[in-house]
């Protein structure tokens, strides 16, 4: 066995990864204080943190009741909750890639957040609201399975398998979802349609930001710890195996933490397409496929992307507000053709 | 160990290092059996792998070699039989301390996602490493040396993707030595390479064995190699044990006619000495060439 001292940490390698940690670190609470500046009702910088320290027990808020209630009620907790679900998308797509073997792998691309969606609309249709964030968990599992199932579990997933197959339960999940809102809504069942296939942040309040940074804390944190062990699946199951992994007990562990991180974050915003996607491969390019570096540069810049979506979906074409997967899918469906043109592995 | 099938012209061959290696115990295979599906892929095989020497696992194709060679590696369970390594139950170990002992080189592992060199062979270190702490200076150094040895050290930073064949099964290699392991096992290490990478694959395969004391298994195609490189041979036939011992005493064409089902000639190499097999080509027009004979 290896001394402390010959188990000390080299400082070169590391100090690339931390200096991006710290540096997106900053960027996010920076995103995070500027966002909520910025809406269709101007109000000053100033008084927006002056409104936001009131309500943390400092001073007065200088801000009418109303101005002060778009401060405190709609934009921070937007804001904090856009923050939550993109770092619990990225973390997610990350860890998703990586036990699939699929670097197309994403919870909105293998029918997650559709099944996700599924199970909260049913659950809200029996006017359980309480269980939302658990139906929508469970109905992510099941997509997930059934995707599995559908392109067939083995040592070797096809990349186009598994694609495929997330798309026909995407569409089931998405043509469910629809019907039952159809069947039962009243009156605005089309904004309620989008809201949910789409993904929108317009009603995350303080419970979904409750539920966005439960869900961080309580399975995206503990899956960015042992993301190191995702390293070992690189040359494939026999390959981690003989690395010493618990192969079966990883990718079920992973498997439904990934399915757990998705129906939180679906349950408080709808299926958000393409954060999954887009960031653990941004950030792959710059920092390697190394999980342990990968995840939480991923979570913390997957915060930041969908903080800057949403600010947009709000603001860009005021006074309509376009539901936030509308940007990211904008943003991500060109990603994905080139991922797809770039790909040079037979899909 | 050593018994009475080893003749005097392979024990002149060994070194002196190696031959102290030789009384060390290695692993050691009884009855091993797997079932898929109630058939027997493996069917009660045994095998004693010697550390300090090479051996080589042969048969024809679905034979059972690369089947045998997962569980001798540690990594599939047998649905019966026992492995002993060197007086412990295999499978009583750890999952990872089974992987601290035993490394597996694939044949045609590629990876997915974008690695470079030095990160696939770096995770030669995942049975070592801590699970919260980092890369240790000394995980760094045998990484490194690890590529050297292997001879990937002048590409380490090129991505694993652009690697010719060649390249990449070396670099598997480099990922298996950087598991500091006591046994490795090498499933068909020379597929895909050219005449020149197969015999230094070989050589260094054989050189771990001599000058490191590891015990090294190869599953082989090529018998020749076989009877070239490994002290030790398992022919494997139908997922039956057809033979085993020192390859120039079970390689005879009455062998090879019995498993392959091909017409040898051993031969003595007018320069070295060592054995060559000659194969005769099927005659035309029919494909069992022991029918005409």
């Amino acid at each position: 066995m290896t001394t402390v001292i010959e188990r000390r940490r080299t400082p070169v390698r590391r100090s690339g990864v931390a200096i991006g940690a710290v540096v997106l670190s900053v960027a996010l609470v920076l995103s995070i204080v500027m966002a909520v500046t910025i809406g269709p009702a101007s109000i000053r910088f100033t008084d927006v943190w002056s409104s936001i320290a009131s309500h943390l027990g400092f001073g007065q808020s200088p801000l009418s009741v109303l101005r002060d209630g778009i401060v405190w009620q709609l934009r921070l907790p937007r804001v904090l909750t856009a923050g939550a679900v993109g770092a619990g998308l990225a973390i997610a797509g990350a860890v998703m890639q990586a036990i699939t073997r699929n670097s197309l792998a994403d919870p909105y691309l293998l029918g997650l957040s559709s099944g996700a969606s599924l199970g909260a609309v049913a659950v809200l249709v029996l006017g359980a609201t309480v269980l939302l964030p658990v139906a929508a968990f469970v109905g992510a599992l099941a997509a997930l399975a059934a995707t599995l199932v559908i392109a067939g579990i083995g040592s070797s997933l096809a990349p186009s398998r598994t694609i495929l197959a997330g798309i026909a339960v995407s569409s089931l999940a998405a043509a469910l979802t629809s019907f039952v809102i159809f069947w039962t809504a009243t009156g605005d069942s089309y904004r309620e349609i989008i809201t949910w296939l789409l993904g929108s942040l317009a009603g995350a309040r303080w419970p979904a930001v409750a539920i966005a940074v439960t869900a961080i804390i309580v399975v995206g944190v503990p899956l960015m710890v042992g993301g190191r062990m995702l390293d070992a699946f690189a040359f494939g199951d026999t390959s981690a195996a003989s690395l010493g992994v618990n192969v079966v007990r990883t990718r079920w562990i992973m498997l439904i933490g990934t399915a757990l991180l998705t129906g939180a974050m679906v349950s408080v915003s709808g299926s958000i397409g393409f954060v999954g996607l887009i960031l653990p491969h941004a950030v792959r390019l710059i920092v390697g496929a190394r999980h342990r570096a990968l995840l939480p540069l991923s979570a913390l810049s997957g915060a930041i992307f969908l903080i800057w979506c949403d600010t947009a979906a709000r603001t860009v074409f005021d006074p309509r507000e376009l539901p936030v997967g509308i940007v990211t899918a904008m943003i991500g469906a060109p990603v994905f053709v080139l991922l797809l043109i770039r790909s040079r592995r037979a899909l | 160990m050593t018994d009475g099938s080893i003749n005097i012209r392979a024990a002149d061959l060994r070194a002196d290092v190696a031959s102290a290696a030789t009384s060390a115990p290695g692993l050691s295979a009884r009855g091993i059996t797997v079932a898929i599906a109630g058939r027997a892929i493996v069917d009660a095989v045994d095998a004693d792998i010697r550390s300090g020497m090479v051996t080589a696992i042969v048969g024809p194709n679905g034979a059972g070699k690369s089947t045998l060679i997962r569980v001798l590696a540690g990594v599939d369970r047998p649905t019966a039989g026992t492995v002993v390594w060197q007086d412990r139950d295999w499978f009583g170990l750890s999952r990872r301390a089974r992987a601290r002992i035993a490394a597996l080189v694939e044949q045609d592992s590629v990876a997915e996602l974008p690695l470079t060199v030095r990160m696939a062979v770096a995770l030669g270190r995942t049975p070592h490493a801590d699970f919260l702490s980092g890369v240790s200076r000394r995980d760094e150094e045998i990484t490194d040396d690890a590529m050297r040895r292997a001879g990937v050290a002048g590409f380490a930073r090129r991505q694993i993707s652009t690697l010719s064949g060649g390249e990449r099964q070396r670099v598997n290699l480099a990922r298996a030595l950087a598991q500091d392991p006591r046994l490795l096992l090498l499933d068909e290490p020379t597929n895909h390479l050219d005449v020149r990478a197969q015999l230094t694959t070989l050589a260094l395969a054989r050189s771990l064995a001599r000058d490191e004391g590891l015990a090294v298994v190869a599953a082989l195609h090529d018998l020749n190699h076989a009877i070239t490189f490994a002290d030790d041979i398992v022919v494997l036939d139908g997922g039956r044990l057809a033979a085993a011992g020192a390859p120039r005493d079970i390689l005879t064409p009455e062998l090879i006619a019995r498993v392959w089902g091909v017409h040898a000639t051993v031969l003595t190499h007018p320069r070295t000495g060592m054995p060559v097999i000659a194969f005769d080509l099927p005659p035309d027009n029919t494909s069992d060439p022991l029918e005409n004979s």
